[in-house]
C-alpha cells in the first residue's frame, strides 16, 4: 500500500491546487454578486438573479462537460485547468453569493444608523463598519462551502485533469487493488476537508475575539 | 447559428434523451427515498446517549459528509466485487446516493428534532406518556414541517448529482448525451439541451419548494444545508 501513497499524493497537490484557485475565483465572483444584489441598480440586480440562479439550477458535471466540449464549438479553446477552476470558481460562487449577502444584510440596522450619524461616508462605513462585522459572520458558512468545493473538484477528473480521483482510478485500473486503493482517497479527502474546517474554525476563534468580550 | 447548433438534430436526439431522463427522474425519486430511510437511524444514533451508538453514527455521518460523492460510488461499484457483491451499475449509484444525501437528512431530521422546544418534552413527561405515543402525538408533528423545504431541497441536490452515475455507465440523461455526443461527434445539441432540462426543472422545483415554505407556517428552523457532489 505504500508504494501507492507518492503518486496519490502527486494528485493530491493537483487537487489542493484546483481548490486553491478555484476557491479565489468563487470568492470575487460571490463578493461582486453578492453585492450586486444589494445594488441600487435593477439591472444590476437582475443580471446577479441571473448568474445565480442558472449556475445554482444547473448540474455541476454538466457545466464542466459543456465547457469543455461545447465551447470549443464556438470557437473557445480552453485547456483543462482553466475550465475546472472556472466552472467550480463559477458555481460555488454562485452559492457563495447569498452567504455574502446574507452576511451583510445580518449586520444590525442601528451599526448602519450609528455610522451615519458620525458622518462616515459610505465607503467608509462599508470598510470600518459593515464589513469588519459581516466578514466574521460569514467566515464558518464560507468554511463549509469550501469543503463543498473541495469535494467538488473530484469531478474534474472527468475533463482529464490529474487530481487525486484520476490517480486512484488509474492506480486500480493497473493494480486492482481497489478496496486499498479507494479506502486511502477517502481518507486523503476525509483528512484535506478537516484540515479546511480547521482553519476556518482558527481564523473564526481569532477574528470573532473583539465579539465576546470587549477587546481594543 | 444553425451551422453551430443543428434543430434538426436537436429534435431528433429528443427521444433518446427523454429516455435518459426518464432513468434520472426514477433515480432521483429511488435515491430520495432511501436517503430517508437511511438517515433516520443516522439520526437517532446522533441522539442516542449511549455511547456505541452515539460515536459510530458521528463518525460516519461526519466521514461520509467531507468525502466526495464520485469517490464513494467508485467504492461501492468497484469495491464491492471483491467482497462477492456484484452490483448493478444503478444499484451501486442508487447505494451511493442514499448513503451520501442519507448523512445530510439525518442533520436535517437531528436539528428538527432538536428544534421542538425543551418545554414539550417535559410536558410529555409531566402527562405521563408513553415514548411512542409522545413522538407521534407531540414531537414529530411539531418537528417535521420546519424539516420539510430542508428536505426539498435535498431533493433538488440529489436530482443534480445523478449525471455522476453516468461514470458508471447508468443509462441515464448524461450517459445519452455522452453516447450521441460521441457517435456523432456532436456535443453541442445534447449537452445544451441536457443543461436546459436541468435548469428548468431545477427552476421549477425551487419554486415549489418555495411556494411550500410560503404556504403554512413552515419557516425553515433547521439548516437548510448544502450538500455538493
Amino acid at each position: 500500500m505504500i508504494e501507492f501513497v507518492p503518486i496519490l499524493l502527486k494528485g493530491v497537490a493537483v487537487t489542493i491546487q484546483i481548490t486553491a484557485v478555484a476557491s479565489v475565483v468563487a470568492i470575487a465572483f460571490a463578493f461582486m454578486a453578492g453585492f450586486a444584489r444589494l445594488w441600487s441598480n435593477r439591472t444590476i440586480r437582475w443580471l446577479a438573479v441571473a448568474y445565480v440562479e442558472f449556475f445554482r439550477g444547473t448540474s455541476l458535471l454538466v457545466q464542466l462537460f459543456w465547457m469543455f466540449f461545447v465551447l470549443p464549438n464556438f470557437g473557445v479553446r480552453l485547456e483543462p485547468f482553466p475550465v475546472a477552476v472556472l466552472v467550480l470558481g463559477l458555481n460555488i460562487g454562485a452559492y457563495g453569493s447569498e452567504i455574502v449577502r446574507g452576511a451583510i444584510l445580518a449586520v444590525p440596522a442601528s451599526q448602519i444608523e450609528a455610522a451615519i450619524a458620525l458622518n462616515m461616508s459610505p465607503s467608509l462605513r462599508m470598510r470600518l463598519i459593515i464589513a469588519p462585522q459581516a466578514l466574521i459572520t460569514m467566515l464558518l458558512p464560507w468554511g463549509n462551502l469550501l469543503i463543498i468545493l473541495l469535494k467538488s473538484t473530484a469531478l474534474v477528473s472527468l475533463i482529464t485533469l490529474h487530481d487525486l480521483t484520476f490517480q486512484a482510478y488509474n492506480l486500480n485500473v493497473l493494480t486492482f487493488r481497489t478496496w486499498e486503493l479507494y479506502s486511502l482517497t477517502l481518507l486523503l479527502y476525509f483528512v484535506l476537508a478537516q484540515a479546511i474546517a480547521l482553519s476556518v474554525a482558527f481564523l473564526y476563534r481569532r477574528m470573532s475575539r473583539g465579539l465576546s468580550r470587549g477587546w481594543l | 447559428m444553425s451551422d453551430v447548433f443543428d434543430w434538426g438534430f436537436a429534435w431528433s436526439i429528443l427521444p433518446l434523451l427523454a429516455s435518459g431522463a426518464l432513468v434520472t427522474f426514477k433515480s432521483t425519486v429511488i435515491g430520495f427515498l432511501l436517503a430517508l430511510g437511511i438517515g433516520l437511524p443516522l439520526a437517532l444514533g446522533r441522539r442516542s446517549r449511549s455511547f456505541f451508538l452515539l460515536v459510530p453514527a458521528t463518525a460516519v455521518v461526519e466521514f461520509i459528509r467531507s468525502t466526495p460523492l464520485l469517490i464513494q460510488l467508485y467504492f461501492i461499484f468497484f469495491v464491492g466485487p471483491q467482497f462477492g457483491m456484484r452490483l448493478s451499475p444503478l444499484t451501486a449509484g442508487l447505494a451511493a446516493i442514499g448513503l451520501y444525501y442519507g448523512c445530510f437528512i439525518a442533520e436535517v431530521y437531528r436539528s428538527g428534532i432538536d428544534a421542538v422546544p425543551r418545554g414539550q418534552w417535559e410536558a410529555v413527561k409531566a402527562l405521563n406518556m408513553g415514548r411512542w405515543r409522545a413522538y407521534r402525538a407531540i414531537i414529530l408533528p411539531q418537528a417535521i414541517p420546519p424539516m420539510i423545504p430542508a428536505l426539498g431541497n435535498y431533493l433538488i441536490d440529489i436530482f443534480k448529482a445523478t449525471p455522476i452515475l453516468s461514470v458508471v455507465t447508468v443509462l441515464e440523461l448524461m450517459t445519452q448525451a455522452k453516447m450521441i455526443g460521441s457517435e456523432s461527434f456532436r456535443y453541442t445539441e445534447p449537452m445544451t439541451l441536457v443543461g436546459l432540462f436541468f435548469l428548468v426543472m431545477t427552476l421549477g422545483a425551487s419554486f415549489l419548494v418555495r411556494r411550500l415554505e410560503g404556504l403554512g407556517q413552515l419557516r425553515s428552523k433547521t439548516t437548510v444545508g448544502l450538500a455538493g457532489v
